[in-house]
Parts: C-alpha cells; structure tokens; sequence
C-alpha cells in the first residue's frame, strides 16, 4: 500500500504488463464480449419471472400450468383481461383502481407537505432540542412499526374511523415516514446557506425563505419522494388489511387478495392478468422515472 | 452589507447586533417547533404514545371488547412455552441469516460487474433494479406462487435437468428456499448503492495495486472491501431490519395461515394472527415490543462490531 503515497505518472510505460491501459485491442474486446454475456444472461434471468406473469396474462388457463415452461403461446388473447376488469366481490377493477389512486395521491401530497416542511426545521432552524428529536427520528428510520399497529388500531376503532381512509393517510401527512424527512434534510443541508443568510439580511422570515428560495429548490428530492410515496402507497397491503372491510374501499392489492381467496387459484390466468394490472402503474412509473428512481436510491442511500 | 455573503454573515455576529441575535434565537424557536409541528405530532401521537401504550398492553390480557387486564409477565413467559411462536422464530430467523448475506453478496457481485465504463451499463443497472420496486407487492407473491407452485415452470423446468422436487409452495422443506429467492432477487436495490460506493473508489489505487503486482483476490480484500465498508455496513443494517418485516409475501404465498406445516410462518404473519384473527392484542403486543428488543440488540451489535471493520475515509489506515 505504501504506492499510494508515490505519485503514478512515473511508471505506465516501463511496466505495460500491469498497465491495463496498454492491452490489445483483441483482449478488450473479448473482456467486452465476456461482459456482456453475462450481463445478459443475468438480465434474462432476473427479467424471468416479469415476463412469464405478462406472458401468463395473455395464456388461456391450460396453458399457464401443465407442461408448458416456455413463454410463448399460440393462443395469446385478452379474454383474462376482460374476466380481470370485471372485478370480484360486486366491485370492478376501476373502483380497486380509483381506490388504490386516491390513497396514493393522498399520500403523495401528505408526504410532500409535512416532510417538506419538518426537513426545513431540522436542515435550516437552529432551536433548542433540534438534535434530540433529529436523532429520535433517525430511531424510527429503524423501528419495526409493529410495535405501534396494535394501539393505533385501538384508538382508531374506539374513534370509529376503522372502514375509512383516515387511518391510512394521516400518518402521512404527520411525516410518519420519517425515510422522506431524512431525505429532504440530507438534500437541503447541501443547499447552499448563502441564499437564505442573504434573505434574512433582507428582512424575509423563515415562511418566505422555506417557500419562496427552499421548495424551488428542493425540486430533485419532491420528485423522488413523490414517485417513491406514490409506489409504496400503490402496493401497501398491510394498512389496508388492517383498515379497510367493504369491498367497494379495497384497492388493489387487498380486491388482490379476495380475488385469490375467492377463485382459490382455479383461475389463474384471471388472477395473474389482475396481478398485471396492479402493477402497471408502478412500471410506467418506473420506465418514466427510472433516472430519478435509481439515482435517488444510489445517492440517498448512500448518505445513510 | 452588501458585499459577500462571509462578511455580512462576520458583520451579525460583532457586539452591536448581539441584542438583535438573542432575539433572534427566540424567534427561531418558535418558527423551528413551527416547522416541525407535523413530524411532531405525528411522532408523539402516532410512534411514542402507541409504543407505551403497546408496552403496557403487553403486560395484560386484552382483547379489545373488554378492558385490559394486568397480567404482569404471563404474556411473555407464555410467548417462549408456544410452539408456533418459537416456530416463527426459527422461519424468521432463518429467512435473516441465510437471505441477507446472500442478496448482498449478489448485489455486491453484480455491482462489481457493472463497474466499469461499458455501453448498456445503465440498461443492466435498471433492470436489475426493477424488481427492488415490486419484489414486496402482492402481485409478485401471486406470481412467485404461481412459479414455484405444482405445475409452475420452477418445478418444470428442474425436472427437466432431473430434479424432481415437484412444487416448492407445498413442500414444507422448499419454501425456505422460496423465499430466499424471493428476496435475492430484489438485490437491485443494494446493488444500485454499492456501485455508487464503487464509483468512489479512485482508480488510482487498483493502478498502484497493480503495479505492485497484487491480482483480483488482494485487490478485492485491500482495496474493494475496505473502502466499501461503510455501503456494506449500511446495507447489512437496513436489509437485516427489513428481512425481520417481511410480510404481505408471506401473508398471499400461505394464505394467510403460515403453512405449509407453520414452514412460512413468519414473525410478522404470527403476530398479526394473534392480534387482529384471535384478538389477543396483549399477546400480540408481547410479540412487538420483543421484536423492538431484538432489532435493537441486533443494531446495538452491529455498531459495536462496525468499529473493527468499517473504515470511513479520514480513518488512517
């Protein structure tokens, strides 16, 4: 390790046998081949079961099970589709799609306003305590949230708000996902203060500094919170299965479930077509965003 | 005032402003619990008040008809005495040591695969990180079922090379391995912060190492590793923790009842069994706050190791 300190430009040359800049032309480009290759094989095998449920979807009932592995058919058609629209329990597949859109929008917004707005305290206010409850939020980042469902379930039934979407969305609009507020600290603190000093010289308070110079700003970290809160709402299942008892309020992946209790797997080409349809939203979300999602990922993961 | 930011900001600290900063000391606590109202709220009414509050409910017999009570350690002596909770433990544990490690070592190879200035690198990189996104959804638990079930192109493919292991949803001794697959296959996500770990690692040191004459093995163990600690170390942490939760998979694969023979009966799926199907909320609150107890040893221990592994940049080494 002690070349680490050596300053490198002084050997390449003399030493072409370590020097991968040096090798030939045929050896890159089997390296380039070798890699490829493996890369593709590992996409096909990651990309497998994606394309068996789409192929599926398509498959008439016979032939998803049976002898059959391969993903093609001859007999591709809708008609799983169609049996899928109509939706199970006496509800369509619209309303378990309006449901599943009005929770995710709710808590897009909810999220976007109160992490927003916390993440300005803990990144830009100096106040008494600021560190105590940064680390206190840092806790829950790794707190199983089982330990607080059973009494929030209690004093949720005891105010009659089980059956409603209340349950659901107002953790959402107290910052309880305090993954995004980490988020939006993790991004404001490398704004640059100058802005804000220079706004308060001139008078502006911590409301116009937060609205008018942050949240242009923040902009990169909106955005990301804004497609991961919509996903993570989008394929919930455990708070609605908590919640939710009619029908006509499930979304997706709750009319997802009664479809497979239901049906008890006899028909499966309905139920992977649903399957289909739940996620849809989430895969053109992700071939839109998919820059902003893996970036995201990469950057604030790191920063953890 | 006017003429950099630096000096202006030295001009409000000098003596004759000191009287207009305490002031404005009290009014930045003010505007700072302001701004933090809604986590605040939130984090006493919805994280604090019901952790007592289960604390206390773990401690009684409730059933939420008939008021709590106080049956001091009963629920938790009785917890280690109940074969399907010790059962639940051994499923969950299980699906921990061996389904982490293994999604992290793909990870980390694949990102080291990909590191490297190759066309089609973000092609790969999104793709592999596709199913991170979905992998915990019901629809992809429909799926896995389906795959893995008795005619599912799992079982027949493998026959094909000779293995007849049938279907793995109902063989108690293949679902394990279900559902470790599962979780491999969403390595995308880790995968996504190794490389950009890798991507920090100056060139400069595999070139050094090089001409020292170190090969792939030395490279990888005195540079790679070392200078990844902190991503490995915070990828360990957040994949442990959330192994421990895995839920609405299990919840669709057994149908909600843990089987075949309790084989996929995870910590969670017992605990919401036992709390919202046999009402027993006390109990289950037992199970919660013992969870609590045992991820933060777990985070306690790892912390405590991290410092004779984890090396971050500005260590001497």
């Amino acid at each position: 390790m002690t070349t680490m300190a050596t300053p490198t430009q002084s050997t390449p040359d003399t030493t072409p046998a370590y020097n991968p800049k040096s090798e030939s032309v045929g050896a890159k480009r089997a390296k380039s081949v070798v890699f490829h290759a493996a890369a593709l094989i590992l996409t096909a095998i990651v990309l497998y079961p994606g394309l068996w449920m789409i192929a599926s979807s398509f498959k008439p009932n016979s032939e998803i099970g049976g002898q059959n592995t391969s993903l093609w058919s001859n007999n591709f058609s809708f008609d799983n589709f169609v049996t899928a629209m109509d939706g199970i329990g006496g509800v369509s597949t619209l309303q378990f799609f309006t449901n599943s859109l009005i929770l995710a929008l709710g808590a897009v917004v909810g999220t976007i306003l109160s992490a927003s707005v916390s993440a300005y305290a803990f990144a830009r206010i100096n106040f008494p305590g600021r560190s105590i409850f940064f680390g206190m939020m840092i806790a829950t980042l790794l707190l199983p949230f089982h330990v607080v469902i059973i009494p929030q379930y209690i004093v949720f039934q005891q105010l009659g708000l089980v059956d409603t979407y209340v349950p659901l969305l107002i953790g959402k609009f107290l910052a309880a996902d305090a993954f995004f507020v980490f988020l939006m600290v993790q991004f404001m603190r490398g704004l640059p203060t100058e802005l804000d000093e220079a706004a308060r010289i001139n008078g502006a308070g911590h409301a116009r500094i937060f609205f008018s110079i942050m949240l242009p700003l923040m902009k990169p970290a909106l955005i990301s919170t804004s497609i991961f809160s919509f996903i993570w709402s989008w394929n919930d299942f455990l708070g609605p299965l908590l919640y939710l008892n009619t029908p006509d309020k499930y979304p997706l992946p709750l009319a997802l479930r009664l479809f497979v209790d239901q049906t008890q797997s006899s028909d499966y080409g309905a139920m992977i077509a649903m399957s289909v349809l739940a996620l849809l939203p989430v895969l053109i979300f992700f071939l839109i965003f998919q820059r902003y999602i893996v970036e995201g990922v990469s950057t604030q993961g790191l920063k953890g | 005032m006017t003429s950099s930011p630096t000096l202006s900001r030295r001009s409000a600290s000098s003596a004759p402003v000191q009287l207009r900063k305490s002031k404005r000391n009290g009014a930045d606590a003010r505007a700072g619990y302001t701004f933090l109202l809604p986590w605040l709220l939130g984090f006493i009414a919805l994280t604090v008040g019901p952790m007592i509050s289960s604390l206390y409910l773990s401690f009684t017999n409730y059933n939420l008809f008939e008021p709590p009570k106080w049956i001091g350690l009963d629920n938790y002596t009785t917890l280690f005495q109940d074969e399907r909770f010790l059962q639940s433990v051994g499923v969950t544990v299980g699906y921990v040591v061996f389904g982490t490690p293994l999604k992290l070592a793909a990870a980390l190879a694949v990102a080291m695969l990909l590191n490297s200035k190759r066309r089609g690198q973000g092609f790969y990189r999104s793709a592999f990180y596709a199913p991170s996104l979905i992998g915990a959804s019901v629809s992809i638990a429909i799926v896995w079922k389906a795959m893995f079930g008795d005619s599912g192109p799992v079982g027949q493919g493998l026959s094909f090379f000779g293995i007849n292991l049938g279907g793995w949803v109902g063989n108690p001794a293949m679902t394990m391995p279900m559902f470790i697959l599962l979780t491999v296959w969403q390595f995308g996500a880790p995968m996504v912060i190794f490389l950009a770990g890798l991507k920090q690692i100056p060139g400069e040191l595999y070139e050094a190492a090089s001409m020292d004459g170190a090969g792939p093995v030395r490279k990888f163990f005195n540079i790679t590793w070392p200078m990844l600690s902190p991503v490995i170390f915070f990828n360990l942490l957040m994949e442990t923790i959330h192994a421990f939760q895995i839920f609405a998979s299990a919840y669709i694969i057994s149908n909600g009842e843990g089987g075949p023979a309790g084989s996929t009966l995870f910590y969670t799926l017992y605990l919401y069994l036992r709390g919202f199907s046999d009402f027993r909320m006390g109990y289950a609150s037992a199970m919660a706050w013992l969870l609590v107890v045992v991820v933060g040893i777990i985070t306690l221990i790892f912390f405590r190791t991290s410092k004779s592994w984890v090396h971050y940049s500005g260590d001497s080494r």
